[in-house]
């Protein structure tokens, strides 16, 4: 047991002694704000010429949350570099000589940079939809309406969620490059492009990115498979097996 | 200890280490010799547990390196100088380290005093020299104040002052009761420092044993002779008591002979020489001689050639494997 906190606060120390992490974060919540207000606005400005349906099925929540389309990247950078500069730098050598039980060196790293994600991740949700809100104007809502708390955690949770994934994904690569030409066209393009036609939709539908903003969603267009709940679980699958995987490759493999 | 015993590691179809055995006994600075690509950085990774050998076991005081608890405060290692993290100050990558350990974090101003890096501490790895990042490597080594200490190629990119800086480091281990394993492809470096060698060419156990010995098999001074009248020579060799190697049938070796004396009796029975010359083979020679049989990447050679006059292979930095 003590060494697995000892292991713990060696991870923290590697996160906050390294000023890259704490940027990628910074910039997750800029990006993510500066969007949503921006998109926020459009839509309060041009509301009226929206067709009956489309205001019907209009979510405020989501609206504000838009711009972690662009901040996700930022919080899946963070996950890669977390595992990814491990094997960049040499440096998983004399971690793995300093600890040598592979999952308590693994596990120990993927909590606090989990954790981390997750406060990060928290602000950014709360700070993008008061944001979001003030600019959607007469459009808006509070965060007591129903369900509004829990999208907004939801998105927190998202962002925490893409981050430990991406760091799964890393450790079974072993590569930040590597990592990151797997994970941005899986985020950017694959996702978008099944999404855009109607046969592959709902295949779409069932990728970790999809499946997670689900939960930040207030109303679900009345095809889509499954609630906020189940995206979660989707979601927490996806993330399981992308750290299981991780987790036997770096056990296996050698340093 | 630590015992390697039958340590085999393949990668595919090619064998980078071929069971070896050997012991790093306590007190000691054992050398851990031989060419670039012999195998020592991939047996050192499979000592600490990094590399999982094909076959074969290691244990430290009877234990998996695995199974220490806190190992750094048992067994300090510099695997590869380069490897901390260059957005990271020297203080803060050792600071990590520490933690990990549950070493005291005022142990890092402490080894930075040591190897010389105070003034640097606070400063990120990025700029620095191969010289300081092996510093830093060695300060590493020394965090947990351990038992055995290992050091792979320790001396590499150093200026004089560093190697001598290692080599009393190193000295002043030992006389500490700790117990040092160092690599180095070269052994005129271990010929000054170590007590015991272990040489392995090819990823194979070639020499076992201690360096006074080895030095003392294989430092000796030859001198040469070739003669179109070998036997008139044989006769004199004979009559003066000296004992002689034939070689082949025109020549003769003499261990630890005096070129004057052979020449001056040469000249005496008039025996005409065509050659006659010392040849002092050093440890180096000894080695190259030992390791050039196995060694992979060997410049191709004359059949005839004499051991001094053998080109020095693998010069080049320690292979990344």
């Amino acid at each position: 047991m003590s060494t697995t906190i000892a292991s713990v606060r060696s991870e923290w120390a590697k996160i906050s002694t390294v000023r890259s992490t704490a940027w990628t974060l910074v910039l997750a919540l800029l990006t993510t704000v500066l969007v949503s207000v921006l998109l926020c606005a459009i839509q309060n400005h041009g509301f009226n010429s929206l067709s009956a349906q489309a205001r019907a099925t209009f979510d405020p929540v989501a609206s504000s949350f838009s711009g972690a389309l662009l901040g996700q990247l930022l919080l899946m950078a963070f996950g890669v570099l977390v595992v990814g500069s491990e094997y960049s730098t040499g440096v998983i050598r004399s971690s793995l000589a300093a600890v040598p039980r592979r999952a308590t060196f693994y596990f120990s790293k993927l909590l606090v940079a989990t954790a981390v994600a997750l406060v990060a991740g928290l602000v950014t949700s709360f700070a993008t939809f008061y944001a979001g809100q003030l600019a959607l104007g007469s459009h808006h809502t509070t965060i007591g309406a129903p369900h509004v708390l829990r999208a907004t955690l939801g998105g927190g949770l998202y962002m925490a969620l893409i981050a430990l994934f991406s760091m799964g994904i890393t450790a079974m690569l072993r590569s930040s490059v590597i990592a990151i030409s797997v994970l941005m066209p899986l985020f950017f393009i694959v996702t978008q492009i099944l999404q855009s036609v109607s046969a592959t939709k709902h295949i779409a539908a069932f990728l970790p990115d999809q499946a997670g903003q689900a939960m930040v969603h207030l109303v679900q267009p009345a095809d889509h498979p499954y609630g906020p709940a189940g995206g979660l679980l989707i979601m927490v699958a996806w993330v399981a097996v992308a750290v299981l995987g991780g987790y036997l490759i770096l056990n296996r493999r050698d340093a | 200890m630590i015992e390697v015993e039958s340590l085999t590691k393949r990668y595919g179809e090619k064998t980078v280490v071929h069971d070896v055995s050997f012991a790093v006994k306590p007190g000691l600075i054992t050398g851990f010799v031989g060419p670039n690509g012999a195998g020592k950085s991939t047996t050192m990774r499979m000592m600490l547990g990094l590399d999982r050998p094909s076959s074969g076991r290691v244990r430290i005081d009877g234990k998996r390196y695995r199974d220490l608890r806190e190992p750094l405060r048992y067994i300090g290692a510099m695997i590869d100088a380069r490897a901390v993290h260059p957005g990271r100050t020297a203080y803060n990558n050792l600071k990590v380290l520490a933690l990990s350990n549950r070493i005291p974090v005022a142990r890092v101003g402490e080894v930075l005093e040591q190897v010389g890096l105070s003034k640097v501490a606070h400063r990120r790895p990025k700029g620095f020299s191969l010289g300081m990042s092996q510093r830093l490597g060695i300060a590493a080594a020394l965090l947990g104040d351990p038992e055995i200490v290992i050091l792979d190629e320790p001396v590499n990119g150093l200026d004089p002052q560093g190697i001598h800086w290692v080599r009393d480091l190193m000295k002043d281990l030992a006389r500490h009761g700790r117990t040092v394993f160092v690599s180095s492809h070269l052994m005129s470096e271990m010929a000054l420092t170590a007590d015991h060698i272990v040489v392995i060419g090819q990823g194979k156990l070639l020499a076992d044993r201690p360096m006074a010995e080895f030095i003392d098999e294989n430092s000796h001074a030859r001198v040469r002779i070739r003669s179109p009248e070998p036997e008139a020579m044989a006769a004199a060799l004979k009559t003066a008591g000296i004992e002689a190697e034939r070689p082949d049938a025109n020549s003769f070796e003499i261990v630890d002979g005096d070129v004057a004396r052979l020449g001056d009796l040469a000249f005496e029975h008039r025996v005409p020489l065509h050659t006659l010359y010392e040849q002092h083979a050093s440890l180096e020679d000894a080695y190259m001689e030992l390791t050039g049989a196995v060694a992979e990447y060997r410049t191709a050679e004359p059949a005839d050639q004499t051991p001094a006059e053998q080109t020095p292979t693998g010069q080049k930095g320690e292979e990344r494997a």
